[in-house]
């Protein structure tokens, strides 16, 4: 992850400078002409920031060179960039550490994917990223009545959804999501985290509203692809992939949505012959996701409709042999101590009263927990 | 040419909240801001806000902690108007959804914060600021439909009638290089600070006295200016913000003795006391050579004593901030901290319902100087005093908007600002560049306009800001274009800069005593007799005209002052 490696610097001596070579993707929207690159040499310790870095060639060299910042501390969220191709805030990444991630010695710097480029570095985020925002009602629709002091409401559901408060709105989630750079549709990580904040916010009103209209859009929580590229950009430990897990988990578990994109029962397929057979049989996903989570929901009409509508993929597959019948139809088979293995895990799941979700602000590390208070 | 009853200028805490109040008193309001809104430095504000809503607490004993936090030179009606309503406030913000960290019993927990006598901080991790900004803007998007929003649009200036009144501005969308006059009835300053004028600093790029210096050139008195707070816990490598909450959850302070040397300067509250009295202890020690690290100049913040599940909790951000910009693991090793720039108590003169002495012009937050901190601001009411101020601010101007009938503006002003920008873009190579100016001027206020200060020193920091104003009349910019030109924006700063400086070292050098944030090592004591009063700056060609004004005490008379 950007800027997050180990504290390395600690045993460079303070005050020692060193040479770095940045590459700038340049955009000039005035001129007509097509993105170019330049180079500039800053000079600077190697703990310090990529924006720091930036902000040298800009002070030294040209002006004229675009990028939004503020607070130099990954608060802000203003300075989103890709650098080295990876999403993140160029003033939380060391320049060593991009030095280190560089395919030839020299720091490539260039604005975020899936937003048009305003100049440089800078890209138009109302365009996409505020757009998502505003699409999933941003805003507390209150429990009634509102009372006179304060909502009194479990302390862990606070510090839940604080996670999610602490995105900074930067957009590096966006920046690289497949599924947006296949579906721009796709509301997205980062507004779909947003959406979090909510549904998880106990004075909410409408929460079962907000989840059933998420479930429902086609562009919405079942469009992520779980690739974890969200949850690697994020300099913030939002992990937006997460939080849109956990929009699934309460939309189909606790709400019992089942959204008309067969999203839900797809899931439940996926989980159940896993749980099954160790390991996915992906002929049946499709049959059991149409037609009810068992064997023989391949006899159900909208199971069949799906797999006639199916059929010249599946014949494409065939002919260019990514499968073969045989393999297809027959389950794949995993030694039986590691089916037990895997359905003991499903049992020590399923065995919790509460379902056990990940949070920045409360897990830490298990040790963490144990520790007795310092004297 | 747009108009609206209520124009905003700045988008952070006091202007949103002004907004949104402004808004709910049925005005027709804009609010504009040079970044996005969630940019505005209020997201960096960490600890919390002050509000006496534990029962067992009392307005009047945070208003008497302000009191005395401000070195007795805060008006007492504008102090007690923000902390009787601060409970209010908190509640407010609790409605529209900011997620306040609850205790065992699903009430708003609270925490201990410096010069307070008792626990009265209520927050959200040491992301405060942030979650508070974030859900002032979910009510704006919330309040689309009455709210014009101006995102990214750079003030150039003010406009007056002619009788003196302020009836807009002129802005330049900073997307298009684009020109607008913006015509309103009323227009409240929300911009900030101009912490951008020290370095290093722990405000952002963006703080650079863009509100201050435009009311100022207008004829609005600036006050406090010399009240310039240095945080006591500033990272020495960046000047970055180590959240005072880490004290207030238990941190100690040590010196190269290991010494928890707050006990000689504040036996009884220690770390725990004003901002002022502890950067006033570590720059002491530090000076008389008991810093720590290799050069000395730093003091140790162990945080290490607070129980680390707590700290991973309650100060994330800071764990991040060690970790990722001075590379030490706050819960297991002292991290080395020092005094550094974070506030401007002074601002533009205003009284509590935002209103500066130009007949429509308001400002809230640091921008103004109602003056609620005086000498010295208790850390958790700056968050407490946009809100405050800027929902009154708000208020008032929409019911001030009512039975007014809309200014008229010539383009004139645009015109001459346009011609201003023009002849920034043409300006020759033969000058300095601004990034140059702008260093030299920080490390020359941070060398003599800090924590300790004497005539000699604030008489050097003058000249070089009056040569340094000659200087940047011909700097030049690299940037000619009208998309996106950070450069000319950045010579605009500058010069709004410049004439923040000038008043903060003006005023320095006029106050002949040591109270709050100013310290005087020429005038060792408080002198009450002659400086309990507030030092006024008003704009003249020669530079900043001196005036005072009385300080309003109304149950607090003057004492010693001891933590």
């Amino acid at each position: 992850m950007a800027g997050t490696a180990e504290p390395a610097v600690a045993a460079e001596p303070k005050g020692a400078t060193r040479e770095f070579t940045l590459r700038i993707r340049r955009y000039d929207p005035e001129s007509g002409e097509a993105p170019y690159w330049v180079q500039h040499t800053i000079e600077l310790e190697p703990h310090r920031s990529v924006l720091e870095g930036i902000l040298q060639a800009k002070g030294r060299f040209d002006g004229s060179i675009g990028i939004r910042c503020s607070c130099r501390a990954a608060i802000c969220g203003s300075c989103g960039v890709r650098i080295n191709g990876q999403p993140g805030l160029a003033c939380h990444t060391h320049l060593d550490h991009a030095l280190s991630t560089s395919k030839d010695g020299v720091i490539e710097v260039e604005p975020m994917g899936n937003m048009p480029v305003i100049k440089d570095l800078i890209v138009d985020m109302d365009a996409v990223h505020w757009k998502k925002v505003h699409r999933i009602t941003p805003w507390l629709i209150n429990k009634q009545p509102i009372p006179e002091r304060e909502y009194v409401v479990p302390r862990e559901s606070m510090v839940d959804v604080t996670q999610s408060m602490a995105c900074i709105q930067c957009g590096a989630c966006v920046s690289d999501c497949l599924s947006m750079e296949v579906d721009p549709e796709f509301i997205g990580p980062a507004a779909l985290a947003k959406a979090y904040r909510f549904v998880g916010d106990p004075r909410d009103a409408q929460q079962f509203e907000r989840l059933k209209d998420l479930a429902e859009d086609p562009a919405g929580i079942y469009d992520c692809t779980h690739c974890f590229k969200c949850v690697e950009a994020c300099p913030k430990g939002v992990a937006p992939m997460s939080q849109i897990m956990r929009l699934r988990r309460r939309a189909g578990d606790d709400h019992h949505i089942d959204d008309r994109n067969n999203g839900h029962r797809h899931e439940a397929a996926f989980v159940t012959l896993v749980e099954q057979g160790g390991l996915l049989h992906e002929a049946e996903l499709l049959p059991r996701s149409y037609g009810g989570n068992s064997w023989f929901g391949k006899f159900a009409p909208p199971a069949g409709l799906e797999l006639l509508d199916s059929l010249p993929v599946i014949t494409r597959a065939l002919l260019r042999r990514k499968v073969t019948p045989g393999a297809a139809l027959r389950p794949h088979k995993i030694p039986k101590p590691d089916l037990k293995q895997v359905q003991r895990i499903y049992g020590e799941v399923h065995g919790r009263e509460e379902r056990v979700e990940f949070n920045l602000y409360i897990s830490g590390k298990d040790e963490d927990n144990q520790e007795a208070p310092a004297s | 040419m747009p108009a609206h009853d209520v124009l905003i200028i700045g988008a952070g805490l006091a202007g949103q909240r002004a907004a949104l109040a402004a808004a709910d008193a049925g005005a027709t309001v804009a609010i504009m801001s040079k970044v996005h809104p969630v940019r505005s430095h209020s997201v960096a504000a960490a600890g919390g806000i002050n509000a006496a809503i534990n029962p067992a607490d009392d307005w009047r004993s945070h208003a008497y902690d302000t009191v005395k936090g401000s070195d007795f030179i805060g008006d007492q009606d504008a102090i007690e108007v923000m902390c009787r309503e601060a409970p209010g406030e908190i509640m407010h913000l609790e409605h529209i959804g900011v997620t306040f960290h609850r205790d065992e019993t699903g009430h708003l927990d609270l925490r201990a914060f410096g010069g307070a006598s008792m626990k009265r901080t209520a927050y959200v991790a040491d992301i405060t600021g942030q979650a508070i900004l974030h859900v002032l803007y979910e009510q704006l998007m919330k309040y689309h439909e009455r709210v014009d929003r101006y995102e990214e649009w750079f003030t150039t200036s003010l406009i007056q009638d002619d009788d003196g009144s302020c009836v807009g501005c002129v802005a330049r969308d900073i997307r298009s290089g684009a020109m607008e006059t913006f015509v309103a009835k009323n227009v409240i300053l929300a911009s900030g600070g101009a912490g951008q004028c020290f370095k290093p600093t722990t405000n952002g790029l963006i703080c650079t006295g863009d509100g201050m210096a435009p009311a100022y050139r207008l004829g609005a008195p600036l006050m406090d200016m010399e009240m310039v707070q240095y945080h006591p816990t500033c990272l020495v490598e960046n000047g970055f913000l180590i959240t005072e909450g880490a004290r207030g959850e238990g941190a100690h302070l040590l010196n190269s003795k290991g010494e928890r040397f707050m006990e000689k300067y504040a036996p009884n509250k220690l770390e725990l006391a004003s901002r002022d009295v502890v950067s006033r202890a570590e720059q002491t020690e530090i000076n008389e050579g008991r810093g720590v690290g290799p050069n000395g100049e730093g003091i140790y913040l162990d945080i290490t004593v607070v129980p680390r599940k707590r700290t991973l909790e309650a100060l994330r951000e800071i764990v991040n901030i060690g970790k990722d910009f001075a590379g030490v693991d706050i819960t297991r090793e002292p991290i080395m901290i020092r005094p550094g720039q974070h506030y401007v108590m002074g601002g533009v003169k205003t009284d509590v319902d935002g209103r500066t002495p130009i007949e429509g012009l308001y400002a809230a937050g640091e921008v103004a100087c109602v003056s609620v901190h005086g000498g010295n601001r208790l850390g958790a009411n700056s968050l407490l005093d946009t809100l405050i101020f800027g929902r009154r601010s708000g208020e008032h101007a929409a019911h001030r908007a009512k039975g007014m009938a809309m200014p008229k503006a010539s383009d004139a002003h645009l015109e001459r600002d346009a011609a201003w920008i023009e002849s920034i873009l043409a300006r020759d190579r033969g000058g300095r560049r601004i990034s140059e100016i702008k260093d030299e001027l920080g490390t020359e206020m941070n060398r003599n306009v800090a924590v300790f200060r004497e005539q000699e020193g604030l008489e050097h920091a003058l000249g070089v800001v009056r040569r340094l104003k000659q200087e940047a009349a011909s700097a030049y910019v690299d940037d000619r274009g009208t998309v996106f030109n950070q450069d000319v924006l950045g010579a605009i700063e500058l010069g709004f800069m410049l004439d923040v400086a000038e008043c903060i070292v003006t005023g320095a050098i006029e106050r002949t005593e040591s109270r709050g944030a100013q310290t005087r090592t020429d005038f060792p004591e408080r002198n009450d007799a002659e400086w309990q009063k507030h030092i006024n700056l008003t704009y003249s060609d020669a530079g900043p005209e001196i005036s005072y004004s009385e300080v309003t005490i109304t149950q607090w008379q003057p004492e010693e002052r001891k933590y």
